[in-house]
């Protein structure tokens, strides 16, 4: 059994989840990490995407998360998410709805600033793609 | 002396009154303890965004790659000042200690010869500060339409404070809001934002920081947080603002629903004394009508 270390999931509207897990999967601005117990300390941007945590108990559940940074230790992991729901909740609307606002933020935008909205919806897209089956 | 029917009317008019405050009252307490409730699920975020904060920007130092919006533009000549204030009125003095108290900052900052500029959020600050600084005002941002204030209110504040930044229009950015203490007691107060003060936070966790790999560096993180935490602490300020008002109105109608119930009380004591009297009258006249026949 592998070791397990504290992880904290928050949003700047509540606290997600706060508990001893084995193994994080985040979705890192340059690539997917793993994160299990004694990582070494890092600071990592992360992107919108699914979270995956594996609890002690060996339950696993996954979050959708929209953007954010992380923050590792040997002895603990948490990750800031912008905004974050349970997978189970989050549903198509939601994410259309999202999206669309987005758009609309992409009409006069600057050059630099459309290279990253778009990139945005492109993510957000992928993750719909991957927690809702068309 | 008014009529006795006049008195009845007066009454039953009071006592209308009286139920509409009671009725706010209680309509303000379950709110505060929602925005309460609110106020305290965004305390670990703001805590633990302080503290990787205070990491990063010591370990990035007096690097070059340290965005502007941490170290400002390095000169104060342009004042931004966000003012946020409640929706609605009927809060006692919340919304015009705060417009007081940001309208004194602004006063002393023209007579220092600084350029001013004002972002008014929420509708009574609004209305209050545009008597005396309506050229002032340069935009205001209307949460009437609001139920309950999420991180995106906050996050569309912040990226417009941002932009504005970048395009130069200002130096220095304070944030205006009142600091929630308890029911009874909210304090208007200011908060630099831009340039963060890193302040005494920093200096304690300097010991306690572990040594950080970045992915990507730490400047792009920095970048990337400082605009983030500036939304946060205006998300912040618009709970605490929130559970302020709620608490203020709380009390407010507390003293309403206990003046007009004193005031009840001295009409009723009157209505009785008058009838008191004209039935008296009526005694008086009847007898002395008995006696002369």
């Amino acid at each position: 059994m592998a070791d397990s270390f504290n992880f904290e999931l928050v949003s700047p509207e509540r606290l997600l989840l706060s508990a001893m897990v084995t193994e994080v999967v985040i979705p890192a601005t340059e690539g997917e990490m793993t994160v299990m117990a004694n990582h070494a300390p890092t600071m990592t941007t992360v992107k919108p995407g699914v979270v995956t945590v594996k609890t002690a108990d060996g339950k696993s559940e996954r979050f959708a998360v929209f953007g954010g940074f992380a923050d590792i230790l040997p002895t603990g992991c948490t990750l800031l998410a912008e905004s974050a729901v349970h997978v189970d909740e989050l549903d198509r609307t939601v994410l259309e709805n999202r999206i669309d606002a987005v758009r609309a933020e992409l009409e006069g935008a600057g050059d630099e600033k459309k290279t990253r909205l778009e990139q945005f919806i492109a993510e957000l897209t992928k993750l719909g793609e991957i927690v809702i089956p068309a | 002396m008014p009529s006795l029917k006049d008195l009845k009317n007066r009454i039953a008019s009071v006592k209308a009154t009286q139920k509409i405050t009671k009725a706010m009252k209680m309509v303000a307490a379950a709110k505060l303890r929602r925005a309460q409730e609110a106020a305290e699920a965004a305390r670990p975020y703001s805590q633990r965004m302080a503290d990787v904060l205070a990491n990063i920007a010591q370990a990035v130092g007096a690097d070059d790659s340290v965005p502007q919006l941490m170290t400002g533009t390095g000169k104060d000549d342009t004042h931004l000042l966000i003012v946020c204030t409640a929706e609605r009125g009927l809060c006692g003095g919340f919304n015009s200690q705060i417009a007081r108290f940001a309208r004194d900052h602004v006063r002393k900052l023209l007579a220092a010869g600084k350029t001013v500029k004002i972002i008014c959020v929420g509708k009574k600050g609004f209305d209050i500060l545009r008597r005396e600084f309506a050229s002032l005002i340069i935009d205001r941002v209307d949460l009437r339409e609001v139920k309950k204030i999420g991180f995106e209110n906050a996050d569309r504040i912040g990226h417009k404070v941002i932009e504005l930044f970048e395009k130069g229009e200002f130096d220095v950015c304070t944030l205006f809001y009142s600091e929630f203490k308890s029911v009874i007691s909210q304090v208007p107060t200011a908060q630099q934002l831009i340039p963060a003060s890193a302040g005494a936070d920093s200096a304690e966790t300097a010991e306690a920081s572990a040594i950080y790999e970045y992915e990507p560096d730490a400047g792009a993180i920095l970048t990337d947080l400082i605009p983030r935490n500036i939304s946060m602490q205006i998300f912040r300020a618009l709970l605490e603002n929130v559970a302020g008002e709620m608490g203020a109105k709380m009390s407010a109608m507390d003293n309403a629903t206990r003046n007009a119930g004193e005031m009840i009380d001295k009409l009723t004591l009157n209505y009785n004394r008058q009838r008191q009297a004209q039935i008296t009258k009526e005694l008086i006249e009847i007898i002395s009508g008995a006696e002369a026949l």
